[in-house]
């Protein structure tokens, strides 16, 4: 017998959205078919293959492991959330240019991953990327390019960090200057 | 722009599918839109004595169910593209859903509709089957023999096909003072594109067409195909291939379920979508490989080789696949002397109905497998007369000198060097000193194997007499129009289908290079049979010796009119006019110029063009090779084992291709990881396991090895380039050769590690407990 169906609100991509969709309904569906947010992937159907890897509250997930009702009032960030095409985040520009992607279906969800990946250790080795990727498959390139993607994205997160702070004591001398 | 071919450029199809702007098929949404899902058989031989869908019917959101029966006489039986001649062949009809008996596990049994695909799923529970299990066949060897269930009732032993080339005299097998003999094993293994199939069907009641959206690596075979089997005209279907996640050979099929999604579609007049789930996956798309290949290598001690005999049982599932047939018959047994000069040769094939999903080609389609026999029972050969594989490889090397060379099978091999990829190769790996090191560490007790393969493959299908003269069931030309706008800037059509190969780039620079405009003024369309007249897909590593091939010719000719419309504007004589850098210039006139945008301009508007010359800037190509293309090569693997475990780890992999001009290496690059990847992943983890009765046991990504990132040391990649001199382009291929070599060369390393055991073959793939069993069986042990 059918539940009825709940409204579920979520901010995405820092939009507040919300459907009103059945209980048992996956996250993954819930982006995909209810807010048309496209960009997520599924690959698989026991949570292998991390194709539909997001953030959520600022952790990587599978999407497919969680039903949209849990994700009640959460934060998500999906790949639609990270650059345009016009500007490209550091990590999806990195994919572009060491050819980190063929088909591009998991491409997605291995940058959601790598960019959880980032997040607890900034600069990885190659063997902790490798580590890293144990939650994703790429049936196309042999990873090899999504491993120097990955470390080019590293140092260009790691200098866009070092400019910010750079602009900030800047800004904290200026400030202080200005105060005296 | 000058230099773009052979320019590692960023590829331009990337920045939507980084962001998300992909649109693959589940992205598509339409009004109106319905869910279908299929009921599939979980035996693997049965009689259907009764479907009871009532419950299903009643169910809130169903909107139709569909069993074989209701669609008997309504959708015709879905048929194999490659009827191998001179082979017996037997083809049984294989309807879109089952109507007397299931054959397999994953035969379709009945087609759900729904409002929304949670209760498309929830109504799979719905429908009761009344089967009368019977017993099933699932290994080939023994499918063969008498008395066992038959997977058709009046096809005799199973047998689909028996096919025979070459012929090897026994006295030269028996006289030879070496014969090595092997039996091996290519194991069924899956494709498993990171996406699944799915296809989407609409039907425009009023004007009576049909648009079928679907994972197609060739949409005008499938239009083909499918306009015969639906009973539509060719002109009314239009068969689109959105972005795909992959295909490796497993899209190239026409399926049962596209002909379904397109029905229903039609039945209902609402649009109908069909998404195939994981695990349907592993039993309702074709799998690859599953070939037991018997060889015999005959030749001197001094390392002459004399003689080859080939016989190859292959499983072909329980009906042919669209190109199944051929892939153990034609694209094996042609090239089973790979890159050797061998005089005598012979290959022997069955292919056999079992009880289990069919097999069609997987990446490298019988070159793999063909590779695999050779190269390991090469190295085999070396063991035997107590000679370096290397050496055994050079000195039967089809040599340099010989090319275009006629290989014992009769194909013509179009360019080679085969010593230039090995040298290189050798030299990467510091070969001697490898070996010293080698032996060093094999004193210390660990187990270091060092293995080969030097292979040449067949690819660029191809010419279309040799295709109508092996049974193939198309022209595979290639077609594409160069269609230039009034502002100078160019849409290109294409009659081959990417899928993740790059080729909006590679054409791309193709075009740049011979327009001399920038990468930004090209667009290129494929994978559309409305706006693509016609073409025939991407596999085989055909697009870019063919489909690109025929890019170059098309723009070759748009370059030649407008090298007259300039020549008549500037008042001076067409041999000049020189055209370079997008500009044509009359030669010693500086400033006498026109630019490729002014010229297309003119030829739109032909206010003014020569003396009787149609308008427009526009042309188009049929591009016919008449010869495949074989690139070639040297791959090498370096392992070591782990005596206490059997685990074993790869330490190093360098390969150099040639695979002929490369237009893009970095693209060219990622197609070498990426086979790789597949080949390593056959002979160290992936394999189908089906129980004796035909359940499939590795029916899960869970129970499925796909290799994962952590598993590879970096490759170390090179190319050589041997043109080809088939194509004006001079490409080969690229796409399947790290599959083709990778194989044998894993195989031959680990084989190398385990030589102090005398062991000579493990079944791939080579798990941890198969490896500490062989050295725990083997010599000294
Ligand atoms: S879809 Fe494969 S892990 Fe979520
Ligand atoms: S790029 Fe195709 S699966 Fe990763």
């Amino acid at each position: 017998m059918a539940i009825e169906d709940r409204e579920v609100t979520v901010v995405v991509n820092g939009q507040e959205r919300s459907a009103a969709v059945e209980p048992r309904k996956l996250l993954v569906h819930y982006l995909r078919d209810d807010l048309g947010l496209t960009g997520t992937h599924i690959g698989c159907d026991t949570s292998q293959c991390g194709a539909c890897s997001i953030m959520v509250n600022g952790e990587a997930v599978k999407s497919c492991t969680m039903l949209a009702v849990q994700a009640e009032g959460s934060e998500i960030t999906t790949v639609e959330g990270l650059g345009s095409i016009e500007h490209l985040h550091p990590m999806q520009q990195s994919f572009w240019e060491e050819h980190g992607l063929q088909c591009g279906y998991c491409t997605p969800g291995v940058i959601m991953a790598m960019l959880g990946l980032l997040k607890e250790n900034p600069n990885p080795s190659e063997e902790e990327i490798r580590e890293g990727m144990e939650g994703v498959i790429c049936r196309c390139t042999g990873y090899q390019f999504i491993v120097s993607a990955v470390q080019k994205a590293a140092k260009l997160m790691a200098e866009a960090e070092e400019q910010k702070e750079e602009t900030l004591v800047a800004n904290l001398v200026r400030e202080g200057t200005h105060n005296g | 722009m000058a230099n773009v071919i052979g320019a590692s450029l960023k590829r331009k199809e990337d920045p939507r599918l980084l962001t998300g702007n992909g649109r693959f098929s589940d992205d598509i949404q339409l009004p109106g839109m319905l869910h279908a899902v299929i009921l599939r058989s979980p035996h693997a031989h049965a009689k259907i004595k009764k479907i009871h869908a009532e419950e299903a019917l009643k169910s809130q959101g169903v909107v139709a169910v569909y069993t074989g029966k209701d669609l008997e006489g309504k959708i015709g039986p879905v048929p194999s593209s490659w009827l191998v001649p001179d082979a017996n062949l037997k083809e049984a009809p294989q309807y879109p859903l089952a109507i007397d008996y299931v054959r397999y596990v994953g035969d379709g049994v009945a087609l759900i509709i729904a409002e929304d695909r949670y209760v498309a799923r929830d109504a799979l529970d719905l429908i009761e089957v009344e089967y009368e299990v019977l017993p099933a066949v699932v290994h080939q060897k023994e499918a063969m023999q008498e008395g066992v269930p038959l997977v058709h009732g009046d096809i005799e032993n199973n047998i689909a096909l028996h096919w025979k080339a070459g012929e090897v005299a026994d006295e030269i097998i028996n006289d030879a003072e070496v014969v090595v003999r092997e039996s091996f094993y290519v194991q069924r293994v899956f494709p498993s594109p990171l996406e699944t199939r799915a296809a989407i069907g609409q039907y425009d009641a009023g004007s009576g067409e049909l648009t079928l959206w679907c994972t197609s690596q060739n949409p005008h075979i499938h239009r083909m195909v499918l306009s015969d089997v639906l009973g539509i005209s060719e002109a009314k279907l239009r068969v689109i291939a959105p972005d795909m996640g992959g295909g490796f050979g497993g899209k190239i099929g026409v399926y049962p379920d596209e002909a379904l999604v397109g029905y229903a579609a039609r039945d209902l007049k609402r649009p109908v979508k069909w998404i195939e789930q994981r695990s349907e996956h592993f039993t309702a798309s074709n799998a690859g490989r599953d070939e037991i290949i018997d060889v015999e290598l005959a030749g001197k001690r001094d390392g002459t080789l004399l003689a080859i005999r080939v016989k190859n049982t292959a499983n072909l599932g329980a009906y042919l696949s669209t190109m199944g047939p051929g892939v153990a018959t034609i694209d094996f047994g042609l090239m089973i002397t790979g890159a050797y000069d061998i005089p005598h040769a012979s290959c022997e094939t069955f292919g056999v109905y079992t009880n289990t999903t069919p097999t069609d080609a997987y990446r490298g389609a019988g070159k793999p497998e063909a590779t695999y026999q050779i190269e390991r029972i090469i190295d085999l050969y070396a063991r035997e007369i107590g000679m370096d594989p290397i050496e055994l490889r050079r000195k039967n090397f089809v040599r340099k000198e010989a090319f275009p060379y006629t290989n014992a099978q009769g194909l013509l091999y179009d360019s080679g060097d085969y010593e230039k990829p090995l040298e290189k190769a050798l030299e990467t790996l510091n070969y001697e000193e490898l070996r010293q090191k080698q032996r060093e560490l094999s004193k210390q007790g660990k187990l270091i194997g060092i293995g080969f393969s030097t292979y040449v493959e067949l690819c660029g299908f191809g010419p279309s007499e040799v295709a109508g003269a092996i049974g193939f069931q198309g022209g595979v030309w290639e077609n594409s129009t160069v269609r230039v706008h009034p502002s100078g800037k160019v849409t290109v059509y294409c009659g081959t289908s990417p899928h993740g190969q790059g080729h909006a780039t590679t054409f791309g620079q193709v075009v740049a290079e011979k327009l001399g405009i920038p990468m930004d003024d090209i667009e290129l369309v494929f994978s559309d049979t409305k706006s693509i007249s016609m073409g025939w897909g991407t596999y085989g590593s055909r697009s870019t010796a063919v489909g690109g091939a025929a890019v170059s010719i098309a723009a070759d000719r748009v370059v030649e009119k407008a090298k007259k419309i300039a020549a008549h504007e500037l008042e001076a004589s067409e041999e000049d006019i020189v055209f370079e850098n997008g500009k044509f210039q009359v030669k010693g006139v500086p400033g006498q110029q026109r630019t490729f945008q002014e010229i297309a301009k003119s030829a739109n508007m032909a206010w003014n063009l020569p003396e009787g010359m149609e308008p427009s800037l526009e042309a188009q190509s049929f591009f016919k090779p008449e010869n495949f293309v074989y690139p070639f090569g040297t791959h090498a693997a370096v392992v070591e084992i782990d005596k206490d475990t059997g685990e074993i780890e790869l330490k190093r992999y360098v390969c150099v291709d040639d695979v002929g001009r490369v237009i893009n290496p970095l693209t060219a690059e990622g197609q070498v990881h990426g086979g790789i990847a597949q080949g390593v992943g056959q002979a160290l983890w992936e394999g189908a396991v089906y129980s004796k009765d035909g359940q499939l046991l590795s029916g899960t990504l869970m129970d499925y090895a796909l290799p994962k990132a952590r598993f590879f040391p970096r490759i170390e990649s090179a190319f050589t380039e041997t043109p080809s001199p088939v194509n004006p382009l001079g490409a080969k291929g690229v796409g399947e050769t790290g599959t083709t070599a990778s194989i044998a060369a894993v195989m031959n390393a680990v084989m190398d590690a385990l030589k102090p055991y005398n062991v000579k073959d493990i079944e791939m793939p080579l798990t941890s407990e198969k490896v500490w069993r062989a050295i725990q069986d083997g010599e000294g042990n």
